[in-house]
């Protein structure tokens, strides 16, 4: 057997092996909860019917085709409740995005001009908070924020307030929580791509007549922007789905559509509509990633 | 030396060009001084550089000549003396804010620009017309030669190509004076000898002042009208091409600059305008006598060695005469054939080595010496130096 045969097989299995994960991991439980999301509710084990039996031959089986419907879409469509924690959950990604870009480009900036040998100590710092449980963390911060918390002693020690602010159970909190649980993956992809910028193209800039804010908005962002990309996604993503977060920290007046799915499956036990809540969710963020991916791919093309 | 050619219009009209006074220098450095931690990178440069003149800093690396040149362009403050662009103290002005440019060491082109942008980059940022920056730019890219190319991006490009727009971009401001770091570095042999004759007719033509950062003498030598040498952070000798290979003023220079024989001398007798020295490795050799007096008991006698003549015997010459000739007797120990020279080592009878460089003026040379050839290696006094060890 030639060395080429000997190396093209293992090679040929790792190009399938993400394939595979996909398949098994992602498109078939996908199919399940799709399936569910046509299904109707029911008071049964499971909760929906029709219930697929291959055993029971296939007349059975076509009834149940039959029986499938996009009724719990249409519901999701009329219904407020719906329509509004979807709204509310793009909100609250859109703004917390904002604030961990604003809050966490500076940090990557000056994380990247560091000297070489504190970089790696900065990213330590970055990275020590996963550490910990993510759950504690969020207790950390209602322990932090209620009515006698830490907060509130500062600002009452200062004399910055009179009366203890309520901060618990508000959007206010919820942020707080968000951006200081996601600010970790807004970070580091921006720091990766500004770290491995060429000091020259800044000191270029410089050359040729451009101020210190000219170099940032004509050089270094729009060098970036690869980062910015990645690091909003990371973020967007998983808080439009986010439902620890808002559960403990915000009011309970609003709610996130993760709130709503669970509230749905646990409490109502209406898995059908919970599945096609779950469907929505994720054709609204496959967009802003295909939109990514198609300015990656019109970026390559223009080389 | 210098080409005295005409400064074009476009340059004489650039915007806010300071003229310095006449008789001035467009360009002057006093006692400047950089250190980084413990480490005194440039230790007291002073220089003077002419408007219109071609200038190259010459040394090894970590010598203190890139540093020097980016106190020049305004990205590290000196801590220490003055720089004065025409007459006006610029040492702690912004990069932004100085009539300099730079041509970067690997170009530093903005990748997310066209070749276009990337010359336009600095004239957006004059503020000038929209017009008059198309004019520029079709201007820089006709004078580059980039014709055709202005839609790419860098990636785009050839390395060749990537160096002249970096040229263009540099120039489009017309900058009083232009600064070159190692400007060739990234290009081929062949590249790099075409592109060395264009930059130095560019210079001519547009009539600005360049100074450039090499760590290639030959380079150095080819472009500037003046070289500095630096070492360990101070400049060791500021001189033309031909002074600085000639007549180097200290050993470190001689070696650095090119190869050279050097003996140490251990007697020297003076005899009106000769030097009669006693050499541990080469005997008895004389040489004429230099400008200063050599006050330093520690001395070298060095000659370069395509001085060095070799023959099977040798001319006559009497060594108390006038016109006396050093001979050397030895064998031939080492034949390196370059192509245009053969260097040849001769290992002298009384113990040293001597190069000699022959030009190969001949294609089928029947009477080539050979190895272990008996072998007389001469020089005239004249051909030597007297340095200080």
């Amino acid at each position: 057997m030639s060395a080429r045969r000997i190396f093209a097989r293992p090679a040929r299995f790792a190009a399938i092996a993400p394939y595979v994960w996909m398949v098994l991991f992602f498109l078939v439980p996908f199919g399940f909860v799709l399936k569910i999301s046509l299904s109707q509710t029911a008071i049964a084990q499971p909760p929906y019917e029709p219930v697929f039996d291959l055993t029971a031959g296939w007349t059975t089986i076509r009834a149940a085709f039959a029986a499938l419907g996009i009724d719990n879409f249409k519901l999701i469509a009329s219904d407020d409740i719906y329509v509004f924690a979807y709204l509310r959950s793009l909100t609250v990604a859109v703004t917390a995005t904002a604030l961990l870009l604003l809050i966490g480009y500076p940090i990557a900036y000056g994380m990247a001009r560091l000297p070489k040998r504190w970089q790696a100590m900065a990213m330590v710092l970055v990275i020590v908070p996963f550490w910990t449980s993510f759950l504690i963390r969020i207790y950390a911060w209602i322990n932090i924020l209620q009515h006698d918390g830490l907060l509130n002693q500062i600002l009452l020690a200062l004399h910055l307030v009179s009366q203890p602010v309520v901060w618990l159970s508000t959007d206010t909190a919820m942020y707080i929580g968000i951006v200081y649980s996601y600010l970790p993956f807004m970070i580091l992809p921006l720091y990766a791509t500004l770290a491995k910028m060429e000091p020259a193209l800044e000191e270029a800039a410089s050359d040729l007549g451009a101020p210190p804010w000219q170099v940032f908005w004509l050089v270094t962002f729009p060098l970036s922007l690869p980062g910015v990309g990645a690091g909003v996604l990371l973020c967007f993503i998983p808080i439009v789905g986010e439902f620890v977060i808002p559960d403990l920290l915000a009011g309970s007046n609003s709610l996130m559509i993760g709130q709503t799915l669970w509230l749905e499956f646990f409490t109502n036990k209406d898995w059908p509509v919970a599945s096609s809540a779950a469907i929505v969710l994720l054709v609204v963020l496959l967009l802003p990633l295909l939109l990514y991916e198609r300015l990656q791919r019109r970026q390559l093309e223009e080389r | 030396m210098t080409d005295e050619l005409p400064r074009t219009d476009a340059v004489a009209n650039a915007a806010g060009e300071m003229h310095p006074a006449a008789g001035e220098p467009l360009l002057r450095i006093e006692g400047v001084a950089k250190t980084f931690g413990t480490f005194r990178a440039v230790d007291g440069v002073s220089l003077d550089i002419k408007a219109g003149e071609f200038f190259a800093l010459l040394g090894p690396s970590g010598c203190g000549k890139t540093t020097l040149l980016r106190m020049l362009a305004g990205f590290e403050a000196p801590d220490e003396g003055r720089i004065l662009l025409g007459g006006k103290d610029i040492a702690q002005a912004l990069p932004h804010e100085r009539p300099i440019n730079m041509m970067f060491q690997n170009y530093a082109l903005f990748p997310h620009l066209s070749v276009r942008d990337n010359i336009a980059f600095g004239l957006k940022r004059a503020r000038l017309a929209r017009a008059d920056i198309a004019t520029r730019v079709a201007e820089m890219v006709a004078l580059v030669k980039l014709d055709g190319l202005e839609k790419r991006k860098p990636d785009q490009l050839s390395g060749g190509q990537r160096q002249r727009v970096a040229l263009a971009r540099a120039l489009a401001r017309r900058p009083q004076l232009l600064l070159l770091d190692e400007p060739l570095a990234a290009l081929d042999k062949k590249l790099r000898e075409n592109t060395q004759g264009e930059l130095m007719q560019l210079q001519r033509r547009l009539g600005m002042t360049f100074i450039i950062v090499t760590h290639d003498q030959e380079e150095a030598m080819t472009m500037a009208d003046r070289i500095g040498v630096m070492n360990a952070g101070k400049l060791a000798q500021v001189a033309g091409p031909r002074e600085l290979y000639e007549a180097p003023r200290s050993r470190w220079i001689a070696e650095f600059v090119g190869d050279i024989n050097l003996f140490d001398a251990e007697s020297k007798l003076c005899d009106g305008h000769r030097l009669i020295i006693g050499t541990r490795d080469a005997g008895t050799l004389v040489v004429a006598a230099p400008r200063q007096p050599v006050g330093e008991s520690r001395f070298s006698v060095a000659i370069r060695p395509e001085k060095v003549k070799l023959s099977r015997r040798g001319p006559v010459s009497e060594a108390g005469h006038e016109t006396a000739i050093n001979r050397l007797d030895g064998v031939i120990a080492d034949i390196c054939y370059l192509g245009g020279t053969t260097t040849y080592k001769v290992k002298l009878d009384t113990g040293g080595v001597v190069q000699a460089s022959v030009a190969n003026s001949a294609r089928l040379d029947v009477d080539a010496y050979s190895l272990n050839q008996q072998i007389v290696a001469w020089f005239t006094p004249d051909d030597c130096v007297v340095l200080p060890s």
